[in-house]
């Protein structure tokens, strides 16, 4: 098994090298902004800060976001990873359970019928939209007679999806305030957001992340077919909820703090299998880190190309996402699964 | 297992692979029913191969078989010395150990069907179902799946219920035929005594002849078909 020990190798190696381009993208998204700092300003902000102005924007914004970029994308790329695994599809989001949209909903709801305004309570409805539209797509999907497939819950997804997404309309064409509110929201973005909803995702994140990874024998053993899984002694069921709420729980967390933030879940995915192959053990690991750097990447781009102003990452993902998925559509060896 | 398309032979199998739950009636294994057993002791007992199962792209024939090894493993304990074993012995058995790092679309037909029997057989199990192993394969490639499939019973002892189509290898290979029709039991015993041309009429509506088998002295049948009818 020489082979195998040296591929094993090769892969933390490989691992290795992602945390430092992370942590690389994190110093790089701490010392590049509108104000730009340089790395013994960093150094001082992050190490000893004495209350200069640096220190402030260091320790109030730029490190708050750094912070919220790799969150969400360790969330958005594992849980991007875990839906097209438990889905066989290689189109398949994070949002495809209908989590983002039941999040927008939820937030919809909140400013339309309780005139909320504050971003703290944005996270908490966003959160529970997700939960609550998931399990309502979960038991939508199990109805039938063969339980959940990929199938059903894909249906069912699309369809409550569509649902809540013309419910928000509707809301937002009604009231105008809903709309401002909404509008902002939508825009995924890392910036602007309280450092207070760090702490209060985190919980989910970490949580989700642990299932997600206890998910992946598993999904390795649902990989080769349903009956094949079955009779090398894997619960098909069991293994499909534990995924769900795994995807649940990361991107219900990213979705709450960050809002929308598209591709990462569905492009990173497939960066990661080119390198690692299918074992979901492998797998995940990478598309956390990977999500991480590209968020990070994004989030730097935009305050670069629109410098002194900014773009949200939301935005930025968008216009980078859209080309590199016409290159995996047309890479077909990519996209299989 | 032998019977015309529908007659339920799969069905049948994957009832017996604990992949179904039998509307009525039970599967027992070793006296217990199976479907109160754990997934996982079922797994350590009992091996099934589908018909034409799927694989990720990428996955080499080394993950494939270790793969196999998934009853015996948890997480916190991936990987043993057992499983190092299990895995080159299957490889070996199937002649497939210098192949183990293509990936199955880089291999024909017939080595991803080894490579197949290669997984059930590291699963470790005493009995192994197997659901048409021979399907869309070449006469050649059959015979090599069916005569891998006879030497793990001959020299490793594992009991092996297959779903035949082709019934001339089914005589050949099989110590019991089962034979089936509209999902009922018509006829189970050796291939002599149930590879008769009064059967052939009654379960597939074929107008045969049965003779010996020139090379290994078994049931061989021979069509006669609308041209030759008398």
């Amino acid at each position: 098994m020489g082979a195998l020990a040296r591929r094993r190798r090769r892969r933390i190696v490989g691992l290795l090298v992602l945390v430092g381009l992370a942590a690389a993208a994190g110093l790089a998204s701490i010392a590049i902004g509108s104000k730009p700092i340089g790395l013994d300003g960093v150094w001082h902000g992050l190490v000893a800060p004495t209350g200069t102005e640096n220190d402030i924007i260091i320790r109030s914004l730029r490190v708050p976001r750094t912070e919220l970029a790799v969150l969400a994308g360790i969330a958005l790329g594992v849980a991007g990873s875990l839906i097209q695994g438990h889905t066989r599809n290689p189109l398949a989001d994070p949002g495809l359970l209908g989590v983002t949209s039941g999040a927008a909903f939820a937030v919809v709801v909140g400013i339309f019928a309780f005139g909320m305004t504050s971003l703290y309570s944005y996270v908490w409805l966003a959160f529970l939209g997700a939960v609550v539209t998931t399990g309502l797509v979960f038991l939508l999907g199990s109805a039938g007679r063969g339980g959940p497939t990929p199938l059903t819950l894909a249906l069912a997804g699309a369809a409550v999806s569509a649902l809540m997404v013309g419910l928000i309309s509707a809301m937002a064409v009604i009231d105008q305030q809903s709309l401002e509110a909404f509008r902002f929201w939508r825009v995924g973005a890392v910036a602007g957001r309280d450092p207070v909803v760090i702490g209060q995702v985190l919980p989910f994140l970490a949580v989700g992340l642990v299932l997600a990874l206890a998910n992946a024998p598993g999904l390795n053993a649902l990989s080769l077919g349903e009956d094949v899984a079955r009779s090398i002694g894997q619960h098909v069921t069991r293994t499909r909820l534990l995924g769900i709420v795994a995807i649940t729980l990361l991107t219900g967390g990213a979705v709450a703090a960050c809002g929308p933030i598209g591709f990462v879940g569905l492009v990173v995915p497939h960066v990661a299998r080119f390198i690692t192959g299918p074992d979901h053990r492998w797998l995940l690991p990478y598309s956390g880190l990977i999500g991480a750097v590209l968020l990070l990447v994004a989030d730097i781009i935009g305050r670069v190309i629109a410098w002194p102003s900014e773009l949200q990452v939301g935005i930025v993902l968008a216009l980078i996402g859209a080309p590199v998925f016409v290159g995996i559509v047309r890479r077909k060896r990519m996209v299989r699964l | 297992m032998i019977g015309p398309n529908g007659c339920g032979k799969s069905t049948l199998l994957r009832a017996m692979g604990r992949l179904l739950a039998p509307r009525g009636g039970q599967v027992l294994l070793d006296g217990k029913r199976i479907d109160r057993m754990p997934t996982r002791e079922v797994a350590k007992l009992l091996g099934v191969l589908p018909q034409s199962p799927q694989a990720p792209e990428g996955l080499t024939v080394a993950d494939l078989v270790a793969r196999g090894r998934h009853p015996h493993q948890a997480w916190y304990r991936q990987w043993s010395s057992d499983d190092h074993a299990a895995i080159d012995e299957a490889l070996a058995m199937t002649g497939m150990t210098e192949l183990a790092d293509r990936t199955l679309d880089q291999l024909s037909g017939g080595q991803r069907q080894r490579a197949w029997i290669s997984m059930a057989l590291a699963q470790g199990t005493e009995l192994l179902l197997l659901d048409e192993p021979t399907t869309y394969l070449d006469l050649a490639h059959q015979v090599d799946v069916l005569d891998l499939v006879q030497r793990l019973h001959s020299e490793l002892g594992r009991t092996v219920v297959m779903v035949l189509h082709d019934l001339n290898l089914a005589a050949r290979y099989a110590d019991r035929l089962v034979a089936l029709r509209a999902g009922k039991v018509v006829a189970q015993g050796r291939p002599h005594d149930v590879l008769t041309e009064d059967l052939l009429r009654d379960v597939f509506d074929l107008e045969a002849k049965v003779i010996d088998d020139p090379v290994a002295g078994t049931p061989l049948v021979v069509p006669i078909g609308t041209r030759h009818r008398t």
